[in-house]
């Protein structure tokens, strides 16, 4: 909307705050574009030659630059960490809203705050000196996929039963009343009404949670063991690319570095797409709930 | 312990700064007064203590501009010989062939193998590590221990605890089976404490210090020498090197200076603060 179009007493004032804000979002903008072109450019001569990047073997001190493994190692890790996170993650929001009494749910939400600004490497450091020993006498070495799914799990639920929870707030107002003068129960009232109009935000919700996970560095450097293979069970240690930029950069030159750099680049690729889609998601989701008018049906 | 962490990424992002600072300098600096430039190449290992040392001697010689740059010991002794620069960092003892050339040791870089402390292993031979990290021996069984399955904790690629490792063992990095690799030594160290079975390698320094603080490791004595920093320093523990500024012929007034405070009592904690040890009899 140009400034023009609205009618406040000091236009000027108006037109000032409009170019501040087209300013910062421009530069945010801006930045980004140069963080993707600084990253392009820096892996350059590895991301667009024949250099084997896609393939399994990454040995630095034998020229060999394979991505592979790691792109899986980090993509399983995310996806089994949501596996293990959403469902009661869901089921916590749904408790904490419409089951809990109401100063337990509250607390409860509180306490989920409290949680999501802890800093990631103090839930590395418990999985390093709690979870990993204790995986370790059922499946050594203990450092694995697994170990690094529990924490990236314990990391995005927080935020997770925030996030569903505002969504339900959201659905529970515009409907809860009307489903209750139908003489719903407030159970079939959750699964058939609320949830499925709560649906547009929750799968976002959860795919920004994926961007995180996989954007994720220190607590899955401390627990995930970093032997860079392709994860064969969930007791395998793998390495993450995150992790690999974190244990080599400081150390690295010449072609090693520029294909730390490729991670970093192939990383960043992942995680628009992702975020790309759940706004995709988003808007398709919104459309059919209002074009179908689903959730109003039984 | 965390707080050791932080102060570490503290200490390393510091030290990441004085490099780019030391570069930035080496930019500017071209113009100015020759005599008051010390530039000294090499050794990516000695690189981040040499660079905190020169912090420490520019504070105390204003005006004297010292450029640090790493690059691998061959370029540390290439550079000196061809002039580019007036001291090498080398972290090797100099080969017969390199008699031209006059090193001074200014601190030593030693490895440990530790286990965990309730593990029973008395010691290991240098072929029985090398099958353990090649896995051949997957029990520690089979090196006379318990029967339970052996964690093989590596280092990650291009860290000198590795580069150490591999060249005292005659090892290739592809030839390693690890179970775990490790970044810095407290990961390293807090591995270990936690798996019984696990076996890795890390600084002497960092591990005798938390041997004594309780940590639950145990230090494995090779070919029959302790892992001691005292050792260590004295040279007669296998699994070390030292860590040597080279110079040919007669050094310039600021290196003879430069390589005084280096091998004085004053650069103690930064030498043990990069997990090196400090020269003996001190």
């Amino acid at each position: 909307m140009s400034p023009a179009s609205t009618s406040f007493r000091s236009p000027a004032a108006d037109r000032a705050l409009f170019r501040a804000l087209a300013f910062s979002a421009g530069a945010v903008a801006a930045i980004l574009a140069l963080i993707l072109l600084y990253l392009t450019l820096a892996s350059a001569s590895l991301l667009f030659a024949d250099t084997g990047l896609w393939q399994l073997h990454w040995q630095p001190s034998a020229g060999a630059y394979g991505l592979v493994a790691m792109l899986l190692g980090s993509v399983a890790v995310s996806l089994l960490a949501l596996l293990i996170a959403v469902p009661p993650g869901l089921v916590l929001a749904v408790w904490g809203r419409f089951f809990a009494p109401p100063w337990v749910g509250g607390l409860y939400r509180g306490a989920m705050g409290l949680l999501a600004s802890i800093p990631s490497v103090v839930y590395g450091f418990w999985g390093l000196v709690v979870l990993v020993p204790l995986l370790n006498r059922w499946a050594p070495p203990g450092a694995s996929l697994l170990a690094a799914a529990l924490v990236l799990a314990l990391m995005v639920l927080p935020i997770l039963v925030l996030q569903a929870d505002l969504a339900l707030d959201e659905a529970r107002r515009r409907h809860l009343a009307a489903a209750m003068a139908l003489g719903a129960s407030v159970s079939g009232t959750v699964r058939r009404v609320l949830l499925p109009t709560a649906a547009p935000q929750l799968l976002p919700a959860v795919l920004l949670q994926l961007g995180r996970a996989l954007g994720e560095t220190m607590a899955v450097l401390m627990v995930a063991g970093n032997v860079v293979q392709l994860p064969d069970a969930i007791s395998t240690p793998i390495r993450t690319l995150t992790a690999n930029i974190a244990l080599e950069m400081a150390y690295a030159s010449g072609a090693h570095r520029t294909a730390l750099f490729a991670s970093g680049w192939l990383l960043f690729v992942l995680v628009t797409l992702i975020m790309l889609g759940a706004r995709a998601m988003t808007r398709r989701l919104g459309e059919g709930y209002i074009g179908k008018g689903r959730g109003d049906a039984p | 312990m965390l707080l050791r962490g932080i102060r570490d990424g503290l200490k390393r992002a510091a030290r990441l700064a004085g490099i780019v600072t030391m570069a930035a300098l080496a930019l500017s600096g071209c113009s100015r007064d020759a005599g008051d430039r010390l530039v000294i190449t090499g050794s990516s290992t000695i690189a981040p203590l040499v660079t905190v040392i020169a912090q420490a001697f520019e504070s105390a010689h204003p005006g004297v501009k010292i450029d640090v740059q790493a690059g691998g010991s061959s370029r540390g002794i290439a550079d000196v010989r061809q002039g580019l620069a007036q001291l090498g960092m080398v972290s090797r003892a100099l080969k017969p062939e390199e008699g031209d050339l006059a090193a001074t040791t200014i601190a030593h870089d030693g490895i440990a193998m530790i286990v965990h402390r309730d593990n029973p292993i008395g010691a290991l031979s240098g072929g029985q590590i090398v099958a353990i990290y090649t896995g051949k021996v997957r029990n520690w069984q089979e090196v006379g221990g318990p029967d339970a399955p052996i964690t093989v904790v590596n280092k990650a690629e291009g860290r000198s605890t590795l580069e150490l490792f591999l060249s005292h063992f005659k090892l290739e990095s592809p030839a390693i089976r690890a179970d775990v690799v490790i970044g810095d030594n407290q990961q390293g160290i807090k591995t270990i404490a936690g798996n019984p079975q696990a076996i890795g390698y890390v600084s002497v320094g960092t591990a005798e210090f938390e041997a004594r603080r309780g940590t639950p490791i145990r230090l494995l004595p090779l070919d029959g020498v302790d892992a001691t920093t005292a050792h260590v320093a004295r040279g007669d523990f296998p699994l070390s090197r030292p860590l040597n500024l080279v110079q040919r012929g007669e050094p310039g007034r600021i290196a003879r200076e430069f390589i005084a405070f280096a091998t004085s009592p004053e650069v103690h904690d930064l030498v043990t603060g990069q997990y090196f040890v400090p020269l003996a009899g001190r």
